[in-house]
């Protein structure tokens, strides 16, 4: 298909450009023009580095400026910018640079959230500064080791699970109202910057789920199609699956994608104690 | 098909100048020596559950634990109601058990902590010094009990709505400080 595409672009450029034969400057002539006269606005970065080629080394701060009038708007492109001009070394997930893919999480200036979605704050001159994910085991610089968190999401079994057929034998149906219960837990990315907020889950994460997998266990406990419940719900009952929350709520707070996962914790705590 | 979207992109591309044949040519000369399929000199080693857990666990012991409480936002940690709800209700229980404790071994060591004696000496002093103890036991006392509240109201399930969570923060410190100093300066 590629391969298609670059013919085609071969066949249709080569007819235009014996018309225009000047449309090859255009696009060079209008970058020149662009930014004369401007201020440069410098922006420092203080980023966290730890390389594992030097595990003795201890974790640091660097310092990177750059110019942010030729730099967009979010975080995510000025470490971009960063890689791409000062330092090659510096590592860090990225992917869909539009809050889908949920793999520039980070911890920016004291709050975890996707760098992608992130504005780089221009009314205060201080430095920005970002961390890796709060109490995670740094694979190197900004990317963290999340196969727990996935291990623990594998645990709640986020699958539909029934015994009974459909039934008009195509599809499981479900009510418009038991749809929108789905509303605001589906959406979750597992970007993790809930989790790695949660000083339960600093402290307890080995046994304690976490505010994104609870809030994913809630989504298939109030899923109308699953048949389960009763033995989701018995997984929870202990003293560190779910109750290590205390409605601390920073898992709220610190949500890119504007879900709520203290609330869903707090509809699993409902659930379990009035039965319903 | 093939013919009919050569003819389309040729269309679509015919109505803006276009700069890519100059530059598409090396690439596709570049392409065709190529060949599609890769061969790469590695080989995969098949790792029971066990064995990659070990590995997990030797590369965690290289790995740094990533900063915490140190970086997160103040507020939300070493100012965040639960902290400080843990801390108030140490510091409640703690004051009564050590007055408990000082009041069972008062006859054995020759102390004088009954109600009696206490009123009188606590009568004794000064009026600031008076009113600094009392909101170190208030302060503690006002800000358990209206967060308390505040989780009785969560396990509701009401109140979690950012700009609620927000502003419940807010009201929670205010009032307690509020109250806490009536109770210590008020009465």
């Amino acid at each position: 298909m590629a391969a298609l595409r670059s013919s085609t672009r071969i066949l249709s450029s080569s007819t235009r450009a014996a018309f225009r034969p000047s449309a090859v400057f255009s696009r060079s002539m209008a970058s020149v023009s662009e930014t004369t006269e401007q201020q440069p606005r410098v922006k420092s970065f203080q980023i966290y580095r730890w390389n594992p080629d030097t595990p003795t080394e201890k974790p640091r701060l660097q310092t990177y400026s750059i110019d942010l009038n030729k730099t967009g708007p979010m975080i995510l492109d000025a470490l971009i910018k960063i890689k791409n001009e000062q330092d090659p070394s510096l590592t860090f997930r990225r992917s869909c640079r539009e809050g889908i893919c949920g793999s520039c999480a980070m911890n920016i200036n004291g709050q975890n959230t996707l760098a992608c979605l992130c504005r780089i704050p221009t009314e205060s001159a201080s430095d920005v500064k970002i961390y890796p994910l709060p109490h995670t085991y740094v694979v190197k610089d900004l990317v963290p080791d999340l196969t727990h968190f996935y291990k623990q999401y594998k645990s709640i079994q986020p699958y539909l699970q029934r015994d009974t057929p459909a039934e008009d034998g195509k599809e499981y149906r479900q009510s418009k109202a038991d749809r929108k219960k789905l509303d605001g837990l589906y959406e979750c990315i597992l970007c993790a910057c809930c989790s790695t907020s949660c000083p339960s889950y600093w402290w307890n994460s080995e046994e304690y789920l976490g505010p994104a997998i609870l809030l994913q266990s809630y989504r298939w406990l109030i899923d109308s199609r699953d048949e389960r419940t009763e033995a989701r719900k018995s997984k929870l009952e202990n003293s560190m699956s779910l109750y290590r929350c205390h409605t601390i709520l920073n898992c709220t707070r610190a949500c890119p994608k504007g879900l709520n996962p203290g609330k869903a914790i707090a509809e699993i705590k409902k659930q379990m104690s009035l039965g319903a | 098909m093939i013919a009919h979207r050569l003819g389309l992109a040729a269309v679509r591309s015919a109505t803006k100048p276009n700069v890519f044949f100059s530059q598409n040519i090396p690439r596709m000369v570049l392409a065709s020596a190529m060949s599609t399929s890769q061969a790469r000199p590695v080989s995969t080693q098949k790792l029971s559950q066990e064995e990659g857990q070990q590995v997990l666990v030797n590369q965690r012991l290289n790995r740094p634990v990533s900063p915490n409480l140190g970086i997160y936002k103040m507020e939300q940690t070493w100012f965040g109601a639960s902290a400080w709800t843990r801390i108030t209700g140490c510091a409640l229980s703690g004051a009564a058990y050590v007055y408990f404790t000082a009041y069972l071994a008062s006859p054995l060591l020759g102390l004088h902590v009954e109600s009696a004696a206490l009123a009188s000496g606590f009568a004794a002093l000064p009026f600031v010094v008076k009113g600094a103890i009392k909101f170190a036991l208030a302060f503690p006392f006002t800000f358990h009990f209206i967060n308390g509240i505040k989780h009785l109201v969560y396990d509701l399930g009401i109140g979690f709505a950012k700009a609620q969570i927000k502003r419940g923060e807010i009201a929670l410190w205010v009032s307690s400080f509020i109250g806490g100093g009536y109770l210590a300066f008020g009465l």
